[in-house]
């Protein structure tokens, strides 16, 4: 169980051209936690998750998934532990059909065919897809195409969900489904983005981050109903926080 | 410029199907041991983007008309002379595929034309030396266009020789030359103008993509593509001339050895003698029934080729013919016909 | 190229998805009975058209069974024309000898061989066209491999195909904002480097982001196809039964044969 923990310490990070995304980033998060990432463009929150998975290395600092520290040799391991789900799902969905995209984490894994095929089965049973198994990623629309992102991964079975935005494109009717599924995993699920609404659903605790730092963190209800923390670092309290919360006044 | 299969011999079509693949296979092993491990997606996505790109067309002032990014050129820029050469393959064959542009059969001639010159030939040994270790932007943008318009130029050219030994077009070398070659000069100052516009923007824009190219590929180890190459067309067409010299059809030829008949085509042989009994009464047209002639059952291999194809100056061959062909014609139809009779297709997939 | 090509590409797909006893056999078998109709169709001497017209029956076949819409198909043959007819057309100027006759009309070896180029151009493209919509890329793509194609130029083919809807559908977008701010006149060279520019640096873009999506399933260099089809024996059967036909049709000349019989020409 101990794999579910995300231990990230004094984590670093400066693009070739000299550009530092992160100065300095450190948390952790328990088994089964939801955490969202918040902050406005260019805070640095996809730099960071892409450390998560051992895509980019740190200059300075670590990351660890449950015992292990993310380096370029055991990235593998930590791929398999967390699962990425991307903003764009038109990048993610690169494969022929809806299934072979299914497959892709599977296989790369060295299952054999017959679990590849259950894995398949119920991933895309996990987000109401089996119907589009066969359809090319194109034919999809926005909703089913993040659907079928998330049960990509998902068939990797991976212990910790990452998503980047997984909200965004999508229609409201397609947004409510999102959420169900998202509270009905009981992965540890950590999520950046800007849908605030969603954060106050789904997400139990948040960390703010500005200018590659984590300038905030606490219990997701009380850091986005801080209006003040909010303004400050290019976000605003949601209006669901303005009636509903205790402390307004 | 895309050749097409009704104007290429199967000995044509099936030596640079040869060839082609045999690039297509050592390409695809060079880039496999590549290390730029983001070459997968960057292929398959640069692929799509020449596609797109030819949707965009720029006028060519006091001209009225507009030319389009060609690709060979650009892509081995980006990627090298290896992916560059499988992303062109790639866009070929999805183009015979889903456009009927080119055809299966022509695939290898239109994969070597379009695909081979620029990136092992117009690429390397032009634009990279005349261009140097200098960018600067004059001599960047001749060279462009001269690498386009010699690329296009070889592509032309060697249109014009798998057409002329295929011959099926009555088209005289010369005359075909002139008429292919003018057309493509003009083409390729214009893709070589697009090129080079292209290639600027993107060396302003984001300078690291072209850097990349030409240290990679390391100079294109380029003799023993060359050499395999040569002996592989030399023996392929060396085999196919050789039946198309001696033998105006190798097939042809060839069937009538097996079969040991000398006119195969002869209407004596075979099936239709054993429905000779029917024909009697199911006759539609006995008025027109003439008896072959002469010189056709006699006629043998080695003459001319006028003479050894259809079914010569006779009135009742070509009676025949025409009523056999167009009754097959309308059976073909009525076959079509009846098979969409059948009940309708299960969907599966769309809903 | 037109901007409605890529969503042409679709409507193949969609084609290719459907569910008919021709979409069921082996892509395999459609390709290589496909390549063996198009290669003994072009081996037929010059002059062949008669001879040639038994061969219609195979893309008419897979057309019908495969219930692709005829008038769809034709369109797409007519838009390849042009040089086959460019080409062809020379022949009748260039070759003026009386080969034969109907009737009383003499027919120049010219004309006659500018129809088999016609008839044949119809034949291969009609073929080949029908291969892939009644089989689709996808499945197309596996049987390349099967065959032998490299996976590194399969893998390519099908990213591709993936990709061509997504860089068009943003390339139809950019021209359609250009078009929009240029009240119709052409674009110049120079808007035209910067627009085609751009997207050549989002693709670029883009095919990073994409491989940042394989690396986080596990991508080691090597892209794993599913092959769920197998090779049965009524793809056998389908291969040996076309063969068999085209090997037929080309030793003997069955339309002059079904004619003879019509007209009772031989005794």
């Amino acid at each position: 169980m101990s794999h579910h923990v995300v231990e990230v310490r004094d984590l670093s990070f400066a693009y070739p051209d000299g550009t530092e995304a992160l100065k300095g980033v450190s948390f952790r998060i328990e088994h089964g936690g939801s955490v969202a990432l918040i902050g406005g463009n260019g805070a640095g929150k996809s730099t960071l998750l892409l450390h998560l998975n051992g895509y980019l290395a740190a200059t300075r600092g670590e990351v660890r998934i449950g015992d292990t520290i993310v380096t370029r040799e055991t990235a593998a391991l930590a791929r398999r532990a967390v699962g990425m789900v991307f903003q764009d799902p038109d990048d993610q969905l690169f494969m022929p059909t809806v299934a072979e995209d299914v497959a892709f984490g599977p296989l790369n894994a060295g299952l054999p065919a017959d679990q590849v095929e259950s894995r398949i089965a119920s991933a895309l049973d996990r987000v109401g897809m089996a119907h589009l198994r066969e359809r090319p990623p194109y034919r999809l629309s926005a909703g089913e195409k993040r659907a079928v992102a998330i049960a990509s991964v998902l068939a990797m079975s991976p212990d910790i969900l990452v998503m980047d935005e997984p909200s965004s494109n999508l229609d409201p009717r397609a947004r409510r489904r999102l959420i169900r599924h998202l509270l009905s995993f009981e992965h540890t699920k950590i999520i950046a983005t800007h849908d605030l609404e969603l954060v106050v659903e789904v997400c139990r605790h948040a960390l703010v981050m500005d200018d590659g730092r984590i300038v905030a963190r606490g219990p997701a209800v009380e850091i986005l109903a801080d209006e003040n923390l909010m303004l400050a670092h290019g976000l605003e309290r949601p209006h669901s926080l303005r009636h509903a919360h205790p402390s307004r006044p | 410029m895309h050749m097409a299969d009704a104007l290429i011999s199967p000995a044509v079509g099936g030596t640079m199907w040869v060839v082609s693949g045999g690039l297509i296979a050592y390409c695809a092993n060079k880039v496999k041991k590549s290390v730029r491990d983001n070459l997968v997606p960057m292929m398959g996505i640069l692929g799509a983007f020449i596609f797109a790109s030819q949707m965009i067309n720029f006028s060519i002032p006091g001209t009225g008309s507009s030319g389009h990014l060609g690709g060979g050129l650009i892509l081995t820029a980006l990627l090298g002379p290896y992916a560059a050469f499988l992303v062109m393959a790639s866009v070929l064959t999805v183009q015979a595929f889903f456009f009927a542009d080119g055809g299966l059969l022509a695939l290898g001639c239109n994969i070597f034309n379009l695909g081979f010159f620029p990136a092992f030939v117009a690429y390397p040994l032009i634009y990279r030396v005349m261009v140097g270790e200098r960018r600067g932007a004059p001599r960047a943008w001749a060279a462009a266009i001269v690498a386009a318009v010699a690329g296009l130029q070889l592509g032309a050219l060697s249109v014009v020789l798998e057409t002329r030994a295929s011959g099926i077009s009555d088209l005289p070398f010369g005359t075909f030359a002139l008429l292919m070659l003018p057309i493509h000069l003009a083409i390729g100052v214009v893709e070589g103008l697009a090129t080079a516009a292209v290639v600027a923007f993107v060396a302003k824009a984001r300078p690291e993509a072209l850097a990349a190219a030409p240290g990679r590929t390391g100079g294109v180890s380029f003799r023993p593509v060359l050499v395999k190459l040569a002996i592989a067309t030399l023996v392929v067409g060396g085999v196919a001339s050789w039946f198309a010299s001696t033998h105006p059809d190798g097939l042809e030829w060839a069937i009538a050895k097996v079969t040991g008949k000398e006119e195969v085509t002869s209407p004596e042989a075979g099936v239709h003698k054993s429905l000779a009994g029917i024909q009697a009464k199911t006759a539609l047209l006995p008025d027109y029934g003439f008896k072959p002639s002469e010189g056709e059952a006699t006629r043998a291999e080695g003459e001319a080729p006028a003479a050894e194809a259809w079914p010569a100056v006779s009135a009742g061959t070509s009676v025949s013919g025409v009523v056999g062909g167009m009754m097959t014609l309308a059976l073909a139809c009525i076959i079509g016909i009846l098979l969409r009779l059948r009940p309708g297709p299960r969907c599966c997939g769309q809903e | 190229m037109k901007v409605s090509d890529s969503f042409d590409i679709g409507e193949m797909d969609d084609l290719g998805r459907l569910d008919t006893p021709v979409h069921r056999l082996d892509a395999r078998a459609k390709a290589v009975a496909t390549l063996v109709f198009i290669g003994v169709v072009m081996s037929f001497p010059r002059y062949a058209i008669s001879s040639l017209t038994p061969f219609i029956l195979y893309p008419v076949a897979l057309v019908s069974l495969g219930r692709i819409p005829m008038r769809y198909l034709a369109r797409k043959i007519l838009i390849a024309a042009p040089f086959a007819l460019l080409i062809g057309v020379f022949n009748p100027l260039l070759d003026r000898e009386p080969v034969t006759a109907i009737g009383s009309v003499a027919i120049s070896g010219g004309w006659l061989s500018f129809g088999s180029i016609m008839f044949r151009f119809l034949l291969t493209v009609g073929a080949a066209l029908a291969l892939v919509a009644c089989t689709g890329m996808n499945r197309l793509g596996a049987a390349l491999e099967r065959l032998g194609v490299p996976r590194v130029f399969v893998v390519q083919l099908l990213f591709l195909h993936r990709y061509l809807f997504v860089v068009s559908d943003q390339a139809a977008k950019m021209k359609r904002s250009a078009v929009m701010r240029s009240s119709g006149r052409p674009l110049r060279l120079s808007v035209y480097a910067s627009m085609i520019g751009h997207l050549l640096i989002r693709s670029m873009d883009r095919a990073e982001r994409v491989y940042r999506a394989m690396v986080a399933r596990g991508f080691d260099g090597e892209v794993r196809i599913l092959r769920p089809s197998s090779f049965g024996w009524p793809d056998t059967l389908f291969v040996a039964a076309c063969i068999l036909f085209f090997v037929s049709a080309r030793v003997w000349n069955l339309a002059d044969g079904f004619g003879r019989l019509l007209t009772g020409g031989v005794l």
